[in-house]
């Protein structure tokens, strides 16, 4: 009780040192001389926000784009390419890249296939309101919890006996490679890519609540008439999805696929909360993790960082035309 | 190609009579109800794994360890004492210190966060000043910059200062580490909240604006009279979105809030099933716990929560 007690005080002061702080820099301003007040004005309303974003975002990328350039012997001499060399011949680095490859093509795609299928299913079904929260929950807790939550799924012998198993040992026929024995631990033998698969599981888990309850309001923004006029024109069901309601709700479609796909090329606390990136897991994120603040390779380290950036910067540019040519094909 | 003839007018009543939007419209067929009872297969399927670990929180360790959830049913046998032995001093996790730990955190993170942003918008929207523009899109053009990348150089600033070779620039900023929490937090939040806030701050009506000028309000006035009560559903719900991105988030409370007795409840999570693997009773239980407030807020503000996120991205 004494620690929530502490934490509120905690967040009372906080909060208030910062609203006090601004509004006594206003208050400064408004005595500025004429000339000068507007601008005040503008540095007081714009200026935190810059702050925050020059030094958390814009000096940090070009330091880690800097640092990625040295090598990570004794005193950190100059060493160009290097890192980024190591990475695409390294094998463990190289296993990472492939893994994460794995994630973005199938953890950013399948949940926003999964999410756009529940949302037009769902769409004016009884239970509607029910079915979404349920497939939405996984979405409100961590990732952490996930991790934990999913032991209990994919856990093998002696510790306890995970679902997965009790489910593969009453499929008739399954071979042992498959759970067949009920007794496979699953994520911790050494088939790599079987270990990855499982892992994306889990965040496709994650991720589909989002996809769902976006999809689902978007598709509820079509206007009604739009489908209407297909089907008095004798176009099936099945037609008026693919023509009509797909088109109109592309700008959510992208906006879903985009941040399913960042996402899974930045989870790697899902990977830190299960196998910590053994039995050929790792991907560039959680490797990123390890080279840094495990094995103390702040060149490798901000390398990889750079590899994430550079992966990304093409999806957000293809989304922001995706989004621009939508709406430009809607008149607006 | 959408073909536009005339709606037979009977066929529109009906359609209004029966309120049924689009959707429900395509549902009268075959292909429909296969595809329903697919989705709530799915919906089950989706719950099975977090249902299960309720399940298990109540259980007695023995039983946990020695059979799976699911023979609870045959067998029930139910307590509360992992709840207990994780709240408690005994076990050594003292779970309620990390959760008074993640409120802290989490409420002045996602509050000025929001707060900046909101300041951010009205300046970027309706204060007129050269290069508005470019410093927006600047700003939205650091979204695709990952944490991982961010995370180390402010760190760094936070504990060095800033120097160009010699030269010192920026001395050590010796923030309480609560603070510096809330302040990286606020950065790496930044460019997110000011995506979806500035769309919505900017298509307020401008004749409001200009009637608050002409009345002789200043800027803070009008802000805190005309564009903050305006924009109370957007704000609500980036606020909510940000409060649930940070409590769920356990990297930079990790590093930032120095760790040991000060990191939030998702970084001591980690580190229990990183640690202490055995412990699948105490775990199942303080992932419960955690995930407590995310599911509260989510559930309790659901309906702020998409209208809002929606309002900048996506038509309808």
């Amino acid at each position: 009780m004494g620690q929530l007690v502490s934490a509120l005080i905690t967040v009372v002061l906080g909060l208030g040192g910062f609203v006090g702080g601004l509004l006594v820099l206003y208050a400064i301003t408004t005595r500025f001389p004429e000339r000068f007040r507007e601008g005040g004005q503008i540095a007081v309303f714009l200026g935190p926000a810059l702050v925050l974003i020059v030094i958390g975002l814009l000096i940090p990328a070009l330091r880690t784009t800097f640092l990625s350039l040295l090598s990570d012997t004794e005193g950190r001499p100059f060493g160009g390419l290097t890192n980024f060399k190591y990475i695409f011949t390294d094998r463990n680095m190289r296993r990472a890249v492939g893994n994460s490859a794995l994630w973005v093509f199938f953890g950013g795609t399948t949940s926003t296939v999964l999410g756009l299928s529940i949302a037009r299913y769902l769409d004016g079904a009884k239970g509607e309101k029910v079915a979404k929260s349920l497939i939405f929950i996984p979405q409100a807790l961590s990732l952490a919890g996930a991790g934990i939550i999913w032991k209990f799924v994919y856990d093998g012998p002696p510790f306890a006996y995970g679902l997965l198993n009790a489910i593969t040992k009453v499929i008739p026929g399954l071979p042992d490679s498959f759970g067949g024995d009920g007794q496979r631990i699953w994520l911790l033998e050494s088939d790599a890519r079987m270990n990855t698969f499982l892992l994306i599981v889990i965040l496709v888990w994650v991720q589909t609540g989002f996809a769902t309850v976006v999809l689902s309001a978007a598709i509820k923004g079509v206007p009604e008439a739009l489908g209407e006029a297909a089907t008095v024109d004798g176009a099936t069901n099945r037609q008026v999805f693919y023509k009509v309601t797909l088109p109109y709700i592309r700008p959510a479609i992208l906006t879903v696929m985009t941040t399913g796909t960042i996402g899974a090329l930045k989870a790697f606390d899902i990977i830190q909360a299960t196998t910590g990136g053994n039995f050929k897991t790792s991907t560039v994120a959680n490797e990123q993790y390890i080279k840094f603040f495990l094995e103390d390779r702040d060149g490798l380290a901000s390398a990889l960082a750079v590899l994430l950036f550079v992966i990304v910067l093409p999806i957000v540019v293809l989304n922001q035309r995706g989004q621009k040519r939508a709406a430009e094909m809607m008149g607006g | 190609m959408i073909v536009t003839g005339t709606v037979p007018t009977a066929t529109k009543q009906v359609a209004l009579a029966k309120k049924v939007s689009l959707g429900g419209k395509l549902s009268n067929t075959l292909g429909t109800r296969v595809g329903r009872s697919f989705v709530w297969a799915l919906a089950i399927l989706w719950t099975v794994p977090t249902f299960g670990l309720l399940l298990t929180s109540f259980r007695p360790e023995r039983q946990i360890k020695t059979s799976g959830w699911w023979t609870a049913f045959s067998n029930p046998k139910f307590t509360f004492d992992n709840y207990f032995s994780v709240l408690g001093e005994r076990s050594g996790i003292n779970l309620g210190r990390f959760f008074a730990n993640s409120i802290k955190i989490a409420v002045p993170s996602a509050v000025i966060s929001v707060m900046v942003a909101a300041l951010a918008s009205y300046a970027l929207s309706w204060m007129t000043f050269r290069g508005r523009e470019w410093i927006y899109v600047g700003i939205i053009s650091l979204l695709v910059v990952p944490l991982q990348m961010a995370i180390i150089p402010l760190l760094r600033l936070f504990n060095l200062g800033a120097h160009i070779g010699s030269i010192t620039i920026l001395p050590a900023l010796h923030f309480p580490a609560i603070v510096q929490t809330w302040i990286a937090h606020a950065c790496f939040g930044m460019p997110f909240c000011l995506f979806i806030l500035k769309n919505f701050v900017s298509s307020l009506p401008q004749e409001l604006i200009e009637a608050g000028k002409i009345d002789g309000a200043g800027h803070m006035t009008i802000f805190r009279r005309i564009v903050l009560p305006l924009s109370v559903p957007s704000i609500a719900s980036l606020g909510i979105f940000q409060f649930l991105f940070i409590w769920n988030d356990f990297f930079v409370g990790k590093i930032f809030a120095g760790g040991g007795q000060n990191a939030p409840i998702t970084a001591k999570l980690v580190e229990v099933s990183g640690n202490r693997g055995q412990d699948w009773h105490l775990l199942t239980a303080a992932a419960f716990i955690s995930a407590i407030v995310p599911l509260t807020v989510f559930f309790s503000l659901q309906r702020y929560f998409v209208k809002g996120l929606l309002a900048g991205s996506v038509k309808g």
